[in-house]
């Protein structure tokens, strides 16, 4: 019986090739929608997430002054020096490394390119807390950060706009009032979290940027890296107690220093995108629905159309299940048919769309069952319910159904 | 009586919706069908000729009343039972002819062998044998949209008899037909009777095609009002 019935329904698809192209349309529309959708949304989120990986995991970043809130705007607080350094380095388990940094922002010139640059004074600690290697050259020696020696590590931005079609390791160039030599080039690291150039930056030893540009021995900022093995968080209490204790802070006095998990950034930003592709998930679902509305009405049209066969079938001696599984093959052969071309449309979509909106492009299985079966679903329940009803009349209704 | 009837209804009503606007087509039809007849029903419209052929086509079922086929209860059959009779025993032409759309005549004839389970190969031989007959052999590869009125009725009656039916049913066969056409229609018919055997129930309301019957039955309100029997040899004159 099933093998009769897959031969009348192949042969009504054929018959009616138009009608079956519609059907089927709306099952593809819908399927290639959603997945299109949801897959470009998921690229998206990880974009961000790869970006916001950039800025380096598990580093705490230790600043004076209070993030926000009264007081911030009072007297200035204290800056940190190189001591607390030593006594993070000493005092504080778990943290990998620590570097103190201090920026100052300047022109370099080399012959007749300038280009204006932030730089970052501090220790090969800074490049070990980001795991930063260097893509040709090498970094400080100890006695160019103790003496505070006139080099520089230059980051590939740099080396685009001053050194065009030069090595750059081993030249000189003025930077500031300062002439440097450069002894290493960074490897490219492209944008940072917030569309920030993190290639455009010169390092210098901490020493030469606090005598040469800032003029004193603070420190703006000290980064540091948690060792993996540590839990950020713990780490960030007891090195929140240190500070505490090493700026004469007691009782109830505000902290005059604040300390950011790298990874707090990281859980914001792809929250929000979590947001988005949930936002996008719901377009999807509703596009999803709206196909899933054409498919139902092109069945339920067709169904009444067919009402007449269906009572033809019947004279003629068909068993009512006979027509009705007719009518289930056909329902599910134009549903699958339609699900896969969907979901190859989606592919296809979705792989060249990702490149040109910047996004990675991620298959992901489950959004891709859900559309198919989804579809599919609506298809086969829409085909077989009205053919139901249809089959369940006398033959004579059937035949004289208008 | 020498014979038992092929088919034989007793007290056949027939009711139409509910309540006030319920109507009764049949109102207690008594008929006995003797194999190998060529019976026309026959009456006006509203008579209740074409109730009683859906119902002796198991299309629609009775009110009430007993309805035997071969000594056998078709009122108490459910609707698989009576869809299989229709299979074995019976073939149908209608008014409208009721030919799938876009289906060539070659596959509208194979359908009833396809329901029966008949192997492919034979159901090709059946069925051009069938369009040979009815004398459409050449035409077996065309639509019902690319025949004439009387080229699809002939595809219909080559669908009713390739399945070698006891009974054919003929609602008003040569209602949308011309004379000519109509004449042709009924000279295959009485043929096929005559020929092969079977069974010819025909509705019309024209004497013309009645003529060509053995057996005339006159329908008036929902009831049996006369049957005319004709001699053996008579009616079906070309």
């Amino acid at each position: 019986m099933f093998g009769i019935t897959l031969i009348l329904a192949i042969r009504e698809i054929q018959r009616h090739l138009l009608r079956s192209f519609l059907t089927t349309l709306g099952i593809v529309i819908g399927v290639a929608a959603v997945i299109t959708m949801v897959t470009l949304g998921n690229g998206a989120t990880a974009a961000v997430k790869k970006q916001i990986s950039s800025l380096g995991s598990n580093i705490l970043m230790v600043r004076p002054g209070q993030r926000m809130g009264p007081g911030s705007g009072g007297e200035s607080p204290p800056p940190f020096k190189n001591a607390d350094l030593d006594a993070i380095r000493e005092q504080i388990a778990g943290a990998r490394s620590v570097a103190g940094q201090a920026q100052a922002q300047a022109t370099g010139v080399r012959n007749a390119q300038n280009w204006s640059t932030s730089i970052n004074g501090t220790t090969n600690d800074y490049l070990d807390a980001q795991t930063w290697p260097l893509a040709s050259g090498r970094r400080f020696t100890a006695a160019e950060e103790q003496a505070g020696k006139s080099v520089c590590i230059i980051g590939n931005t740099i080396v685009t706009n001053l050194f065009q079609g030069v090595d750059p390791v081993g030249q000189r160039f003025r930077i500031g009032d300062v002439s440097c030599t450069v002894i290493g080039v960074l490897s490219t690291r492209g944008q940072g979290g917030f569309g920030n150039d993190q290639d455009d930056v010169v390092i210098m030893p901490l020493k030469v940027v606090q005598r040469r540009f800032t003029g004193n021995r603070d420190l703006r900022s000290i980064m540091v890296a948690v060792d993996e093995a540590y839990d950020t968080k713990v780490v960030q209490q007891s090195l929140s107690g240190l500070m505490r204790e090493r700026r004469n802070l007691t009782g109830a006095m505000p902290d005059n220093f604040n300390i950011f998990d790298t990874r707090q950034i990281s859980d914001a930003v792809s929250g929000s995108t979590k947001v988005l592709t949930g936002l996008l998930g719901a377009v999807a679902a509703v596009s999803l629905i709206v196909g899933g509305i054409g498919i139902m009405n092109i069945m339920l049209v067709s169904v009444t159309e067919r009402t007449r066969e269906i009572g033809i079938r019947l004279a003629i001696g068909a068993l009512a299940n006979e027509v009705l599984l007719q009518f289930l093959v056909e329902a599910v052969v134009l549903s699958s048919l339609g699900g896969i071309i969907g979901v190859l449309l989606a592919l296809v979509a979705t792989a060249s769309l990702a490149p040109v909106m910047g996004v990675e492009f991620l298959f992901d299985p489950f959004i891709n069952l859900v559309a198919f079966g989804f579809s599919a679903l609506i298809g086969v329940v829409f085909g077989y319910f009205p053919a139901r009803r249809a089959a369940a009349l006398n033959p004579i209704d059937a035949l004289r159904h208008e | 009586m020498a014979e038992e009837p092929l088919i034989s209804l007793r007290g056949i009503t027939k009711l139409f919706g509910t309540g006030p606007a319920a109507f009764q087509a049949l109102k207690g039809v008594d008929l006995d069908i003797m194999r190998g007849d060529f019976v026309a029903v026959m009456g006006p419209s509203g008579s209740g000729k074409s109730t009683t052929m859906n119902i002796l086509g198991c299309l629609d079922v009775p009110t009430s009343g007993t309805f035997l086929f071969k000594g056998h209860h078709v009122e108490t059959l459910d609707r698989d039972q009576r869809s299989l009779l229709r299979r074995r025993y019976l073939g149908f032409v209608f008014q409208g002819f009721n030919l799938l759309a876009r289906t060539t005549a070659l596959e509208n004839v194979e359908l009833p062998l396809i329901y029966r389970g008949t192997p492919k190969q034979e159901r090709h031989e059946l069925a051009m044998a069938a369009l040979g007959k009815v004398g459409l052999a050449e035409w077996a590869d065309h639509t019902p949209g690319e025949l004439s009125g009387g080229q699809q009725q002939r595809v219909a009656i080559a669908r009713a008899l390739v399945t070698t039916p006891d009974v054919l049913l003929a609602d008003e066969p040569t209602g949308n037909l011309d004379t000519e056409r109509s004449i042709e229609i009924m000279e295959l018919l009485t043929g096929l009777n005559r020929d092969s055997g079977i069974t010819v129930l025909l509705v019309t309301h024209e004497a013309e095609m009645a003529a060509f019957a053995r057996t005339v039955v006159h329908f008036r309100d929902g009831l049996v009002e006369s049957i005319e029997q004709k001699p053996l040899a008579g009616g079906a004159a070309k």
